[in-house]
């Protein structure tokens, strides 16, 4: 490497550069050049190897987007069930594969839309959803056999999961023919996303009761989606979304073993779910980075014996944190960027952020460019046709290294607290999250990073050019009524019944699931479901820190 | 500069948890000399009220990404009249569209700041609104 050496001090060293820091999104140096002593302790048997085998670096699927391409599974929700419904079919007709359903505050929440808390909220960042009936109509003339439907819900997982379960038994389903993700990370929701509703242990326990329920009766649900997507648009680096994540993956896995289950039982339905930021070679190393940390400590440190439990599959979602308000179709651009580095890097499914998301929710022309950008590099880049084609970069591959290294330095520093939730209650996290996304807006303020169209290149006088969706205000007062017609109409003796089971279930260890599948069949709301075990498990309160 | 005398609350109503842009400005504004109070998430309009008067705040800072925007601030705005803090300056920010801030602002909600805007927006803001 003498000839490197003599390059980057007598030929490179003796260059003009320009005034830049040459850092990552995330802060980190980056070299001016790559080359074989970068990655000099890599062993291509045992840091790569082959797609669909172990430690899966290069893929999980032995043909990857050669077999079928990325689920294509755009994010949508707003309104009434209704509204969502007329979306949900606007993307199928439109080549969607897969359905994402965003629900409103109240629902994340575990709040009915006429509980007071709910006032102004209805509807508005994502659907309102109140009980099996509200669900009933988002489906309404979608084959659930048919199609998989992913779910961002946290606390009131398990709800949702219940009335998702009983609209598929409705139209014919068994619970074994239906699959899909609920998100069900309380962690992060800790960490970042901030959408909790108990505490941290009764919240590992119902997740618990998920697993095992699950496995046996929905074995084709991804029961946990692990997120690093919210810890990055709280403002966390690359390295700090990817160890995080993956520390709530392990935590995860130790409550099952805790619990009492089978690692190989659960884990090959425990699902992530990542950021795509603007850096185009530290995201794709993240994700091939992250696929070798967890079959390692699957294999190494849990005994997981099944290849399924050792491969990391992911969705991916571009980040809305990187969006501008200013010349908003330029988002488009940036998401097409985003989009193809989670391609390269082998999600499973994806996301695309329309370009109007800071502003509103998306209008139907925003989000039909945002899945023709999808399409468009499934079917015009050629990109999906070799697997991992960025493997053997030496940049690439040296990214790759620094970002496991610095995720085991996190797990050590994780573990030094005594694990996750220590660490949660310590405000470690947080900590961590908030300084990072302060330290990268001084960036921005001071002009050290350039942001197209926000501290560069601006249009003087710009005026909004796009038409923004607006939620109709009678949303709310339509689903007040539309609850309190319910309440009338159901049988109250069997959802006093249903809801005693459930509250004694919640205090002694049943699992939980089949408790709430018989208060969602007797049409029980998710604030009455929500209420009983709030009674019984209390509210998580948050030191606060800025 | 005598910024050290004004005292900001930021605050987080309604169910929304997107806290990102809250401590930042939190934090920026502290940085900028001002006594900063945060609330934490998930306040009702009447702990937000309440909080600005027992902390005899100058000005209150709401951020809001849900939507829930056209019926926290007023709210917020009409408790802190009744409860005699009319004279505490109400701003604010989010995902607010600009039909709404320009609502917003004609009901007496002296500013709105949506993404991409610089912490020194909103200090000279404070600065021109306080003195």
């Amino acid at each position: 490497m003498e000839e490197k050496k003599r390059w980057l001090d007598e030929v490179y060293g003796q260059s003009p550069l320009r005034d830049a820091a040459f850092t990552t999104v995330s802060g980190e140096e980056v070299r001016p050049l790559y080359a074989p002593d970068d990655i000099e302790g890599l062993d291509y048997d045992r840091d790569l190897g082959y797609p669909g085998l172990y430690p899966f670096t290069r893929g999980i699927q032995p043909s990857m987007y050669r077999g079928r391409h990325w689920t294509m599974r755009q994010f949508a929700g707003f309104g009434t069930a209704e509204d969502t419904n007329r979306r949900y079919k606007f993307l199928l007709e439109r080549g969607q594969t897969g359905l994402s359903v965003a629900f409103d505050m109240p629902t994340l929440m575990g709040r009915d839309s006429d509980d007071p808390r709910s006032e102004g909220e209805v509807g508005r960042c994502g659907v309102a959803i109140d009980s099996l009936r509200d669900m009933e109509a988002l489906f309404e003339g979608i084959d659930l056999k048919t199609i998989t439907t992913s779910m961002t819900i946290n606390g009131p997982a398990s709800v949702l999961l219940a009335y998702y379960l009983c609209v598929g038994e409705k139209q014919g389903a068994s619970f074994a023919e239906l699959g899909g993700t609920i998100q069900n990370d309380i962690l992060k929701e800790y960490i970042a996303q901030k959408s909790w509703i108990f505490p941290p242990r009764p919240s590992l326990r119902i997740i618990t009761d998920i697993l095992a329920f699950c496995s046996r009766e929905v074995p084709r649900w991804n029961t946990i989606s692990i997120s690093g997507y919210h810890i990055r648009e709280a403002g966390s680096t690359a390295a700090q979304e990817l160890a995080f994540t993956l520390a709530d993956g392990f935590a995860y896995v130790e409550a099952g073993i805790e619990a009492g289950l089978d690692v190989d039982d659960f884990a090959p339905r425990l699902s992530f779910f990542f950021n795509s930021h603007v850096d185009f070679f530290e995201e794709i190393a993240k994700y091939r980075a992250a696929r070798r940390i967890w079959a390692r400590h699957m294999r190494e440190k849990y005994g997981a014996r099944d290849p399924r439990s050792q491969m990391l599959r992911f969705h991916t979602q571009t980040a809305g944190c990187s969006l501008t308000a200013q010349q908003p179709e330029n988002n488009i651009v940036r998401t097409a960027f985003q989009a193809l580095s989670a391609v390269l890097g082998g999600t499973q499914s994806l996301h695309t952020n329309s370009m109007d998301e800071t502003l509103a929710l998306p209008t139907e022309k925003a989000v039909e460019i945002a899945l023709r950008t999808q399409q468009l590099i499934a079917h015009e880049t050629g990109v999906a046709n070799t697997i991992d084609p960025l493997a053997g970069s030496y940049a690439v591959e040296a990214l790759t290294d620094r970002l496991e290294e610095q995720a085991e330095e996190y797990f050590r520093r994780i573990e030094e607290f005594g694990g996750v939730l220590p660490a949660i209650e310590a405000g470690f996290f947080q900590r961590e999250i908030a300084d990072a996304a302060y330290r990268y807006q001084r960036e921005i303020e001071r002009g050290e990073r350039v942001v197209v169209g926000l501290n560069r290149f601006q249009n003087s006088g710009e005026t909004l050019t796009i038409d923004l969706l607006r939620i109709d205000p009678a949303v709310e007062k339509k689903q007040r009524e539309r609850m309190a017609e319910l309440r009338s109409s159901r049988s109250s003796t069997a959802v006093q019944e249903c809801m005693a089971a459930l509250k004694q279930g919640a205090e002694g260890d049943a699992n939980l699931m089949p408790l709430i599948i018989a208060c969602a069949r007797a049409y029980c709301t998710e604030g009455e479901i929500i209420g009983a075990l709030r009674e019984v498990f209390g509210e998580y309160r948050e030191t606060v820190l800025f | 500069m005598n910024l050290g005398k004004h005292r900001i609350l930021i605050a987080k109503p309604g169910l929304d948890g997107h806290d990102r842009g809250a401590k930042v400005v939190a934090r920026g504004l502290a940085e900028a000399g001002y006594e900063v109070v945060y609330t934490g998430l998930h306040q009702t309009p009447e702990q937000v009220a309440e909080a600005a008067l027992q902390e005899d705040v100058d000005a209150v800072g709401l951020s809001i990404l849900s939507g829930a925007h056209m019926t926290l601030f007023p709210r917020v705005m009409q408790l802190l009249r009744d409860k005699g803090g009319e004279g505490i300056l109400v701003f604010g920010g989010g995902i607010i569209p600009e039909e709404d801030a320009e609502e917003l602002m004609r009901q007496g909600v002296a500013g709105i700041f949506t993404p991409g805007t610089s912490i020194s927006e909103i200090v000279s803001f404070l600065e021109e609104k306080l003195g």
